[in-house]
């Protein structure tokens, strides 16, 4: 009995040892990076939308920067709305997303600086090929949707506060119509997921080019309602920015690194790679951030001027 | 005992797993990068090994203190431990969260976004049916046998091993049943760890649920399902392994 016992003390024994080598393994992993000049060695945590990481360009784009840098990037794929509640909580560095609205809000409350104007595809209505409520053509994008909502037409909505589904929200609004009942369905799902329901109802949706033109061969659904990209109505444009995080607000963000990927990223040579990145041979991207003019309004909120009272 | 089928293995467990796994994948033709279904592997044994072991070596102990000592409110207690096994993943990854997040208790630590932080949470969903079933496993063992300990001049260690060796089955399903909920997890591993890769495709946070959960997203349903195999597998191989271990001690 006594030596049965010391084996099953041993056995614990290692137990403990090697949970514990578990732990000092965990605690060694933030602290690994030696104190060199610099950023090298540091992460930057970038969180942004679903469309611009589920296309894949910023697997693409981004080891340009980490070899420039000799930095990592953690890209964190949440929706507009997660990207930023992320943000105003500390969690990361830099914030990429695509609802004006939303970024605005971010920059008022103090929570973002240094907004830019970062790139651009555009929005397109999707729907089954027979065209049930008649849109194909149509000019407008808000009477299309009027027109699905008449013919009570099945349309998906992502419903997770999204880019997508912001964008979606205010064109129900400026269309005049208040969506609701059974054609309205809410999936609270990604772009893909939403474009595959689409697909296996026969129905509407909203979705961003990129996702759409990355997913076509797989889905049966067919562009109804162009962007403005291919002369649709500028309403459906789909403007990308970039904000780094208030360190004013947050003092333990990466700000400088966060500078330093806004500067990367808007500088010329990024904004090739990006409009060079093509899926299915087709562009998904459009770069904006290098012009000759000046563009003031990208560093504000939408409509802020100094003689406003609005600080 | 309880602790040692599980951390044993565990080193020698991972490379042949990733191995033989990376070699069946390769047989399928995925629009994976090279080292990305080998690094998701990894992390999401690494996780949730280190998690369950973790949570065995809390759970097992208080398992046992349940077992042995009679105590007011000891039914609450278990009625605790149980409701915690059907604690949704996503509540933990939310609390786990507001705990790590840079605004939260921890937050100094800047444990948001990694391993550590999914550790966590999957140590919190492991831990109630690791001790509930534990804790069935020791009470359902025959109080004859304890008795006989005592009577043959056994302390109550003594008799708290004896109970411990009738009961090793019960506790090997409830650490295997702790792993199966840690690995399957989807919800909080998400949300703490934030299914990060690297732009070169190397795994930091994305487990193959998370994994798999960004392919459904994207629509790429095929990919998703070949993903859903090789976790399978992989809890599969991981059960037959515990198994075959406890087979081992009843022969020696």
């Amino acid at each position: 009995m006594p030596i049965q016992r010391r084996e099953v003390l041993t056995a614990l024994g290692t137990g403990t040892l090697a949970g514990l080598a578990g732990c000092s393994g965990m605690g060694g992993g933030g602290g690994e990076e030696e104190p060199t000049a610099g950023v090298t060695g540091e992460t930057l945590t970038l969180t942004t939308t679903t469309s611009t990481y589920d296309t894949g360009l910023l697997d693409e784009i981004h080891g340009s920067f980490e070899e420039m840098y000799g930095v990592t990037v953690d890209a964190v794929a949440q929706g507009t709305g997660a990207a930023l509640e992320s943000a105003r909580n500390g969690d990361a560095d830099v914030v990429m997303v695509h609802a004006r609205g939303l970024e605005d809000e971010f920059m008022r409350d103090g929570y973002g600086v240094n907004r830019r104007d970062l790139m651009f595809n555009d929005f397109v209505i999707v729907g089954p090929e027979d065209d049930p409520a008649g849109i194909e053509g149509t000019g407008s994008a808000t009477e299309a949707l009027a027109a699905i909502a008449d013919a009570e037409a099945t349309f998906v909505s992502r419903g997770d506060n999204s880019g997508t589904h912001t964008k979606e929200l205010n064109l129900w609004e400026e269309a005049g119509v208040d969506p609701g009942g059974d054609w309205y369905q809410e999936t609270g799902t990604g772009m893909g997921e939403a474009l595959n329901n689409a697909t296996q109802q026969g129905a509407y949706t909203l979705s961003d080019r990129g996702t759409f033109i990355s997913q076509r061969s797989e889905i049966d659904l067919v562009i109804l309602v162009q962007g403005p990209i291919e002369d649709g109505p500028e309403i459906l444009s789909n403007p990308y920015g970039i904000m780094a995080v208030n360190p004013g607000v947050h003092e333990n963000v990466n700000y400088d690194l966060a500078m330093a990927y806004i500067g990367w990223i808007t500088s010329p040579e990024a904004q090739e790679a990006i409009s060079e990145y093509q899926m299915n041979g087709e562009q998904l991207f459009f770069p904006e951030a290098v012009s000759e003019d000046s563009d003031f309004q990208q560093y504000v909120p939408e409509g802020w001027s100094s003689e406003s009272s609005d600080a | 005992m309880p602790a040692e089928p599980i951390v044993q293995p565990a080193a020698a467990l991972v490379e042949p797993a990733v191995v033989l796994t990376e070699s069946a994948v390769a047989l399928v033709d995925l629009p994976f990068r090279e080292g990305y279904v080998s690094s998701i592997i990894y992390v999401s044994l690494y996780v949730s090994l280190i998690a369950v072991t973790l949570s065995t070596l809390f759970s097992v102990p208080v398992a046992i203190f349940l077992g042995f000592t009679d105590f007011p409110g000891k039914g609450l207690v278990k009625s605790v431990i149980n409701t915690g096994m059907g604690f949704p993943s996503v509540v933990v990854g939310l609390i786990v969260l507001f705990a790590v997040s840079n605004q939260g208790p921890l937050g100094s630590l800047e444990l948001i976004f990694t391993t550590e932080a999914m550790i966590m949470s999957q140590f919190v969903l492991a831990t109630p049916p690791i001790t509930a079933i534990s804790l069935a496993a020791i009470t359902g063992v025959d109080d004859d046998v304890r008795d006989a300990a005592r009577v043959l001049g056994g302390t109550r260690l003594d008799a708290a091993l004896v109970v411990l060796k009738e009961a090793r089955y019960g506790i090997a399903t409830a650490i295997l049943a702790g792993f199966g909920r840690a690995i399957s997890e989807v919800g909080s591993v998400l949300i703490v760890g934030g299914n990060i890769t690297s732009a070169d495709g190397i795994s930091k946070t994305r487990t193959l649920t998370t994994a798999i959960q960004l392919e459904a997203r994207k629509g790429q349903y095929e990919t998703a399902m070949v993903l859903g195999a090789v976790l399978v597998a992989l809890v599969l191989a991981v059960n037959a392994v515990v198994v075959r271990f406890g087979d081992q001690g009843v022969q020696r």
